[in-house]
């Protein structure tokens, strides 16, 4: 499940922010302390997240202290599908 | 006429408890800001400066985000009469590096004799400011201002500035913008104020709600400086919150009954786009009067795309309004008269291209959507020029330039650039493309070689030196140029670098190192980063990076993809 989930939103980080779909992202690369995310997509990334699955990002917990790389996300997403 | 300190001293004399500023951060309450707050929290900042010896006619620099000491130090340079400069605020993930450069970019030119910052940076910036040569600049820090018990507005040196005296320099960002202080006088900002007043018919009940940031022109005069010098209440909140939740805008013009702001044509795409109904729930948008779209190309489908989406939250069509402006003429050049929509038209694709004139479209041929950015505001009058500085015709596309009362003093120390700014007679070239018809001015394009990106100017030629910095690259052979996307309703930074190796695995890996140095390094995200094998990149016979071919060459490669 885990695995899937990072690879959902690895994907979707590849194909719609980054525009280069072949771009492999690791799960513990760094995304928005690196600047691979800048802060005109961070909202898009909240608002995937919540359609994908259902959870709820918050616009102060988008920064690197909340969430900086995919593995981070998916298990702040895991922690608040319980 | 008057300066502004005479202005801000008749504030708080006669209304002293008004509220001029109203700064929101997430979570706080709002925090509201009187004239008397204003100028006696300011006046901290004067005696600090004084203190340390600035004088009249000393530039202050400020390293500050949206916040009250952002507000207060300003105002204390003014009281002063010195000049302040608001240093664009690069992100949170900027770098130490890049903070050298451009602080160095910026001290070569303004010689500045304060600086301004917070507790966390003192370290920093006094390091860079040693560094720099500089000794003479003392490094204030934001929580070691003294209140100052008494306030004692007639001996304060500001008092007594001249009219045509210089009050505050505008940059834009990267190290080219850096170097060309835009230097504005009372005079010039208050003729603007006039102008720009009666085109937007301003009034005392007028409500300005903003998240410009304050070191562009856009968020400095229309959003800071016009309301505070003319008694209208401003809303500001940061850029860095309004980006993560675009819907605080909205809901803040509905809270405290805004009627006027001001957006960069993207910001129409982004909100229509980023909103949710739930974060909306009771917003009531009928109090807002005017959104004027300036600062970046404006279109009418961003418009189309915002009205449709707001519609049932009480926003009316008429409120989506254009305006066309520069730093050099303090702000805005042209206005649409806010009764009326901003005229649209459709003009033949070919006739432009190939005869750069706007023809109206005909035959069901290929056309492209045309908004007007209005008529020039009382004070400015606008020609269109060719590039022997003549009068174009009528629909012609030209370059535009302007003249005014309230054009810059100067590119502060730079003599040098500022003559080659204007055409005899003193006509201020823009360097933008444009043409008109019955008196309304379209812009259609730059002469100029800058990007401008979610309402930011960028210079390609910085983008370029940083993509250059990345190992591998090949020094000089990278182009930076900006391509439209419709659906962001902004221009996007494409970068093309050129390696020595034809691997797709170390393409790969070079471009993720441009896009984060990038992004550490410059104000803006790279988009699209192609980087390619040797000899892509096309070069002019003197050996110049040819910008539009390449950016034509890229073009071609990406629909010739597209359609595989």
């Amino acid at each position: 499940m885990s695995a899937e989930m990072q690879k959902t939103i690895a994907d979707f980080i590849a194909q719609k922010i980054l525009k280069q779909p072949k771009r492999v992202i690791n799960p513990t690369d760094a995304l928005i302390s690196s600047g691979l995310i800048d802060s005109f997509s961070l909202v898009d990334l909240a608002l995937f997240v919540e359609d994908t699955f259902g959870v709820r990002i918050a616009d102060s917990e988008l920064n690197a202290s909340t969430f900086d790389s995919v593995e981070q996300l998916a298990n702040l997403i895991a922690s608040r599908q319980k | 006429m008057t300066t502004f300190t005479a202005v801000l001293r008749d504030f708080y004399e006669r209304e002293p408890d008004r509220v001029s500023v109203t700064l929101q951060h997430p979570n706080q309450p709002d925090f509201h800001i009187t004239y008397r707050e204003l100028i006696e929290r300011s006046n901290d900042y004067a005696a600090a400066y004084a203190r340390a010896g600035v004088k009249p006619g000393d530039v202050v620099i400020l390293i500050l985000q949206h916040g009250k000491d952002l507000v207060y130090s300003f105002w204390g340079a003014v009281l002063l009469g010195a000049i302040p400069s608001m240093m664009p605020f690069l992100t949170e993930k900027l770098s130490p590096e890049r903070y050298r450069a451009d602080l160095a970019a910026l001290f070569s030119h303004s010689h500045p004799k304060g600086v301004v910052t917070y507790p966390e940076f003192e370290a920093d910036v006094k390091t860079l400011v040693a560094e720099s040569g500089y000794s003479a600049c003392e490094v204030f820090i934001t929580d070691r201002i003294p209140q100052q018990e008494k306030l004692d507005l007639s001996s304060l040196p500001g008092m007594n500035a001249a009219e045509t005296n210089i009050v505050l320099l505008q940059h834009s960002s990267g190290s080219t913008g850096l170097q060309k202080g835009v230097a504005l006088s009372h005079r010039a900002i208050f003729n603007h104020l006039d102008a720009y007043g009666e085109s937007i018919r301003l009034t005392r009940d007028d409500v300005i709600v903003s998240w410009l940031p304050l070191y562009h022109d856009m968020g400095l005069i229309a959003c800071f400086l016009l309301p505070i010098l003319r008694g209208v209440h401003v809303v500001q909140m940061s850029p860095f919150d309004w980006v993560r939740a675009p819907w605080r805008l909205l809901r803040t013009i509905s809270d405290y009954r805004g009627t006027l702001t001001w957006l960069p044509n993207f910001a129409y795409n982004f909100c229509a786009q980023k909103i949710r109904d739930r974060d909306l729930e009771g917003v009531d948008l009928s109090s807002w009067r005017a959104s004027i779209n300036t600062s970046e190309p404006v279109r009418f489908k961003s418009h189309e795309m915002f009205y449709e989406r707001f519609k049932s939250y009480g926003l009316k069509f008429e409120t989506l309004q254009t305006s066309y402006g520069m730093a050099e003429n303090v702000f805005a050049a042209t206005q649409n008269d806010l009764s009326k929509l901003p005229y649209v038209e459709e003009i033949d694709r070919e006739s432009f291209v190939a005869d750069k004139v706007a023809r109206p479209a005909f035959d069901g041929r290929p056309a492209i959507q045309m908004m007007s950015c209005g008529q020039p505001i009382p004070n400015t009058a606008i020609r269109v020029v060719d590039s022997k500085g003549h009068d174009v015709p009528e629909r012609h596309v030209g370059e535009i330039v302007l003249k005014s009362n309230c054009m810059l003093t100067g590119y502060y120390n730079r003599a040098d650039i500022t003559k080659k700014a204007f055409l005899p007679g003193g006509w201020y070239m823009s360097g933008d493309y444009g043409y008109m018809v019955n008196g309304e001015v379209f812009v259609a394009g730059r002469k100029k070689d800058m990007i401008i990106v979610g309402g930011k100017n960028v210079y390609p030629q910085d983008l370029e030196a940083l993509a250059c910095e990345v190992p591998g690259v090949h020094p000089g052979r990278t182009v930076a140029f900006g391509l439209f996307d419709e659906s962001q309703g902004t221009e996007e930074v494409v970068f093309i670098a050129e390696v020595d190796s034809e691997d797709e695995a170390e393409h790969e890996r070079v471009a993720d190192e441009i896009r984060k140095h990038v992004t550490r390094n410059s104000a803006i995200a790279a988009r699209y980063v192609r980087v390619v094998g040797p000899k892509w990149v096309l070069k002019t016979s003197s050996g110049k990076v040819a910008r539009s071919a390449n950016k034509e060459k890229f073009i071609r490669e990406l629909e010739s993809e597209n359609q595989a």
